[in-house]
This record gives C-alpha cells, structure tokens and sequence, in this order.
C-alpha cells in the first residue's frame, strides 16, 4: 500500500532529471535511453505485485486457490460484503488503524512540540530512546510486550492490539512532525501573541495550520503502518484476528479472491489520499514561487 | 513635562551569565519617536522584547502609561511590535494579517473591514488584501506588518530595525514614510536600529546603548553636538578628539592645555572637576586656513591649532584633509568647497596649515582609559 508512493515519486524525479546534451550520436542516444527504461524496470518491480493482487480480484477460481487465471468476474466485489469472516477481521483493522493513528498522533505531537521546544531533564535522553522501536526488530517488541502482557496479566485482544500500535507509531509521528517543527518561526508564535492572541489562541491559529503538513503525513504514515502489521499483531492479539493475521491464517488452504477485493481497495483509497498529499504539497510549492519581484 | 508612556525602573536581564541589560532606567514620553541606537549586541533587542513581553526582566519594573507591567504576558500589553523579519503569518492573507489583532478582541466583522481598509490605505497598500505574504516585495511585507500592529492603537508601537533588510534607497524611503506616519497617528515609537544616520533623521530623542545600559540620551542635535563620552562621538559621525588637562575653569567656559601645549578654550566640563580630559571638535566644524598667508596668529576668539597637510582628498561637496599637528595629533577636517571649483585648488600635502574653530563648537569628555572608545572612533 504504501510502496504505492514510491514509483510516483521516482516518475516525478526523472522527468525533471539533467537533460542529456542535444549530440545525434549512437552512444548519446543510447545513454539517453538507460535513465527512462530503469525508472520502467524499477516502477514494474513494485507494482507488479499490485498488479497481480487487482487482477485476481477479478479471477473466477474453480477451487479454493486462487493462483490461476480461470476467467473475468466482479462478483467477488458484491458476495465480499456477505463474509463476516472477511469483513470482521477488516473491520478490526480499521478499527485499530484509526483509533491507533488518532492517539498516536496526538501524542506524538504533543511529544514533537516538546521536544523542540523546551528545555527539560531528560529530553537527550528521550529523543534518543523514541527511535528505538523504530530500529529495534519487530519480533523482539512482540516478544517482550507479549512478555509484558502475560506478566501483567492482561487479557489479550483488541486493547492490547491498540497498546502495541500506538506504541511503534508514536516513534514515526514524533520523528515526521518534529522535522516540520524544526524549520518553524518562533516569532510568528510571538507575533500572534503580540497581538493579542492567548497561548491557546496562538497554537490554534498559527502553530496548528503551519505544521499541520507534518501531523498529516504522520497520521497517513500511522494508519498505513498499523493496518498492515502483521508480526506485532500476533503477538499482542490473543483471539481477536485482523485482517492479515486472518489472510496469513488462511493462506495455507487458499485466499479466496474476495481478500484481493479488499487489498485492491484499500489500495485505491490510500493512493487517492496520496495523490492528494502530492497535490497540495504541489499547489503550496507552486504558492510559494509566484512571489513578484 | 510631558506623560510618560514606558518607564524601565533598574531593569537588569541576564542571559546565564552574559548581562545583556545592566541596570538600565529609561523614561519614554508620550507621543515621541523614541530610539535605541547602538551597536550589535549592546542589548537594544533585548530591551525591546521585555517592554514587548517576549523577555523577562531579570528584575527591574516596566511601566505602560503608569501601570506596572513587568509580570505580564505580550498579549495583555497595550503595546505592539514590528519584527526584524515582519513575521507576518504566512498561511493568512493580507487581509487576515491585519485583522488579526482585531479579531482576538471580537470586533464586528464589519468594523473589521472599514479599519483594515483604511490602515491599508495608510501604507498605501489598498487592493493588495487577497495576497499572501509570500506574494509581497521586502517593503510591501514591511508596510503589512506596520498596518497589522498600528491598527490594534497600542500605546506604544515597539520597532526592531524593521528597515534592516531592505536595500538602501528603500530604506531612505521608508524611513520618511515611517516619520510621516508616526506624525499621523500620533503612536509613541520606540525604535531599534545601529544605524545612526537612521536614528538621526526620525528621533525625537536617541538613548546611545553599550554593554547594555545607556551611555547618554538626548535629542540628536544634543548628542551630535555635545557627545558626553568618546564612544558616544565616535558612534555618531567623525570627531577629532585631543588629549589635555583643565587649566582653568571661569564661568560657563574654562581653558585646556593639550599635550602638545596649545591653549583651547572650551565649554567647561560636564563633570565637575576633572583634569584631565579630551577635547572634541567635529571636522565640519574646522577652517583650515595656510600658514603663508601671514595672518595673525591667534586670531580673537578662535580656538587654533597649527600643522602640517598629510592627505588631501576632493570629494565634490567638500575637501577632505588629514591635518597632522607638532605633537603629532591627527585631526580630521571637511572643508566646503565654497570657492574652489576643482581638485587643484584644494591645499597640497605638505601645505603648513593653521585650524580654527570657535569654542562653542569644542565639547570636553571625561579622560577615558578604554581602548574600546577609540576603537570606535573610526567606524
Ligand atoms: N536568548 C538569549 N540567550 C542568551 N544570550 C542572549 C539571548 N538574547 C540575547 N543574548 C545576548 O545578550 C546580548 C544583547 O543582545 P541583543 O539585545 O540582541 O543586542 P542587540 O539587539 O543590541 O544587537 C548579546 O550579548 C547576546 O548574545
Ligand atoms: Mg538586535
């Protein structure tokens, strides 16, 4: 899902590369043929994937495998909806994606501000360790929290899913909101305070809007991580199936195309809100250079 | 006496250990253009912030037309600041920019419209309401950020060298601009610059800053003509100072012997009782008169002095010469060309000069032992 801002990403880098030297010869022609027919082959690799995943959603499998193209059918984005074994698990991830990438962005903006903003004890400290679940292995962090779980004694569901991904997530939001906080004018904060706005005032009318880019994309990046996160999940969710703990369930007897529904769907959603990122960071871009002399 | 409008009472803020402001007292009169003159890192901005409320007085009071203000928060000060860089919102238009101070005090949406229009028209700046910030040349974000702090009518509007970035015909510009519109409104400013020509042209009254208190203050003609020390000579303009000792003292007049031992005749000493001294006189202030000419010496009331011609450099309104007197002083003198017409007529190097000038126009400082004060000098 989220590999589907990288070709974008990279088509756009390309087309505004040097422009080759203007000389009819074979080798300058050739040379102007490696750069576009790269960008292809790397723009293939991570989109054939998602490819296959879109075109057997519409397979019509005979069996239970759906690895073999049988024929053309849109029936699995009607009978998808009559599957609460499917749609349960689904809903559960968005669930926890939501009610995840809320909090943790919420802290960890709170976080970000404080850390860029005061003074305290213990602040090297803390923006040392916020990496650390970052950097460290995902199947440690499941290990120890499950550790932590049983040992606590908690019962093993949808909170503890909860607990595990506000927790990793809170290290993406921190480090991508503090990055904008970082490059914001303090004065503006003294300005509207100046004229009379209260320290309330001030963050709702000046801090929130300038660095509410940074809390956006940490929410998209909060809600992509955690809706996908399989090797936490196992080990905090007890019972309770999200949907790829049920996808890799099921995987040994065979994925029935409606999962591919799903994956295709969620796919177009979150290229919609990426595309709209790129947008508006275009349209800001484009604000900024129109400046008169 | 006139009201006073901002008053520091001993106001002292330390930086750990750097004392930006040391024990400074400062009374600002309503209505004026008030400046704080000095150079980089005397404590002009931080003073600034503490009347804004940006900074705390380390202790010390501020007052605002008699209240007390030195504990509270920016946004409960009847006063208003132009930053150094405007600091304009840049997510807000024009228009939002200057009805921002107005809508943190609910006024009617309306009313809103009438002021902002008409402060824009008094920056001249009316049509421009939809831009963003990004969208407005260095004087136009200036102008903008003038408007949006005049239209809340502090009692005192707070300038940190707002004119610093623009270029300098710009600058010349708006300085008059600026003027004019204090004059309109009739706002106390207090203004922040290193530039004295700037604070020169717009100041009722200039505080000279230095190591974070005030090193004299008074109107510009005041400090120009009568600097208290050499550092305040030096920081405004090109003076020639002289060493000597205080012969005599009669009246509002007293007489210094230099070390080369000229007799000068001078205002008396602003601290009574000093001996020794340095005597000051402006080069503009200077006729240099040849030697050959066989003139008296002497002559009535001038004060004189005799020399030798090192430098002589035409520069068009005047002459510029470079005087080296028998023990070896250096003075500096601008000569108009008010009868010459050309480079050739100007005095030779070498020429044996006599300088006079009138007593009025010497100022004596306190002898100071500070190699920083005739570092200054030449800047
Ligand atoms: N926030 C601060 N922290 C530490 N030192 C400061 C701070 N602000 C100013 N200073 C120091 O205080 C002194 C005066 O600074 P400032 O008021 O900015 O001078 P000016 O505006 O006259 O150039 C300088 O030595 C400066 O380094
Ligand atoms: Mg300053």
């Amino acid at each position: 899902m989220s590999a589907g801002a990288v070709p974008i990403e990279a088509r756009a880098r390309t087309a505004s590369g040097p422009a080759p030297l203007n000389r009819p010869n074979l080798r300058a022609r050739l040379g102007r043929m490696v750069l576009p027919v790269y960008t292809g082959l790397v723009v293939i690799y991570l989109f054939l994937p998602i490819a296959v995943m879109i075109a057997f959603s519409f397979n019509n499998p005979a069996g239970h495998q759906n690895i073999t193209w049988q024929g053309f059918t849109v029936e699995h984005y009607l009978s998808v909806w009559g599957r609460p074994d499917i749609t349960g698990p689904m809903i559960t991830s968005l669930a926890v994606a939501l009610v995840s990438t809320v909090l943790a962005t919420t802290l960890g903006t709170l976080m970000g501000l404080a850390l860029t903003r005061y003074e305290f004890r213990g602040r090297g400290l803390t923006s040392t360790l916020i990496f650390l679940p970052m950097a460290s292995p995902e199947v440690i962090l499941g290990a120890s929290l499950l550790s932590l779980f049983v040992s606590v004694g908690v019962q093993r569901g949808f909170l503890t899913i909860l607990i595990a991904h506000v927790m990793f997530n809170i290290s993406y939001v921190v480090v991508t909101v503090r990055a904008r906080i970082a490059g914001f004018n303090r004065t503006l904060e003294e300005a509207a305070m100046d004229l009379g706005a209260t320290e309330w005032t001030t963050f709702r009318k000046v801090t929130f809007p300038l660095i509410f880019p940074g809390i956006l994309a940490a929410a998209l990046l909060a809600f992509a991580l955690s809706i996908d996160d399989y090797v936490i999940t196992t080990f905090a969710a007890g019972a309770t199936r999200t949907f790829p703990l049920w996808v890799f369930g099921v995987s040994r007897i065979g994925v029935p195309p409606e999962v591919n529904v799903l994956g295709t769907l969620i796919f177009v959603v979150a290229g919609f809100f990426i595309l709209v990122n790129v947008w508006l960071q275009r349209r800001s871009a484009a604000a900024a250079r129109s400046r008169p002399t | 006496m006139a009201e006073v409008d901002v008053r520091l009472d001993r106001v002292t803020k330390r930086f750990h250990d750097v004392v930006a402001v040391d024990d400074l007292s400062l009374d600002v009169r309503r209505g004026e253009f008030f400046s704080l003159l000095g150079p980089s890192g005397c404590g002009k901005t931080t003073t600034l912030r503490m009347i804004g409320g940006f900074e705390e007085a380390t202790s010390g009071k501020i007052f605002l037309a008699g209240t007390d203000v030195t504990g509270l928060p920016p946004y409960r000060r009847n006063v208003n600041t132009v930053f150094q860089n405007y600091a304009l919102f840049p997510h807000l238009s024009v228009y939002e920019n200057v009805a921002f101070g107005l809508r943190r005090r609910r006024v009617a949406s309306g009313e809103i419209r009438h002021q902002v229009g008409s402060m824009l028209e008094l920056v001249e700046l009316p049509g421009y309401e939809a831009r963003r910030p990004s969208q407005l040349s260095g004087g136009q974000q200036q102008r903008v950020a003038l408007a949006r702090a005049l239209i809340n009518h502090p009692q005192v509007l707070l300038l940190d060298e707002p004119l610093g970035a623009l270029d300098l015909k710009l600058r010349k510009q708006m300085q008059i601009e600026l003027k004019r519109i204090q004059t309109e409104v009739g706002i106390t400013f207090i203004y922040v610059t290193h530039d004295q020509e700037e604070a020169m042209t717009m100041s009722d009254r200039i505080a000279v800053m230095r190591g974070g208190h005030i090193e004299q203050l008074g109107a510009p003609e005041e400090l120009y003509e009568r600097p208290g020390t050499a550092f305040v000579a030096g920081f405004l303009g090109v003076s020639n100072l002289l060493d000597g000792d205080v012969a005599e003292v009669d009246g509002d007049y007293s007489s210094v012997r230099l070390t080369g031992g000229t007799l000068l005749r001078a205002p008396r000493p602003a601290v009574n009782g000093a001996r020794r001294v340095q005597v000051g006189v402006r080069p503009e202030k200077l006729r240099v008169v040849p030697i050959s000419d066989g003139s008296a010496a002497g002559s009535g009331d001038l004060n004189t002095i005799e020399g030798t011609i090192l430098d002589a450099s035409y520069i068009g309104v005047s002459t510029q010469y470079l005087v080296e007197t028998r023990d070896g002083q250096r003075l500096t003198v601008y000569s108009q060309n008010l009868e010459t017409s050309g480079a050739g007529e100007a005095l030779a190097d070498g020429q044996q000069v006599r300088l006079t000038w009138k007593p009025q126009h010497t100022f004596v400082i306190g002898q100071t032992d500070d190699p920083t004060a005739q570092g200054a000098l030449n800047a």
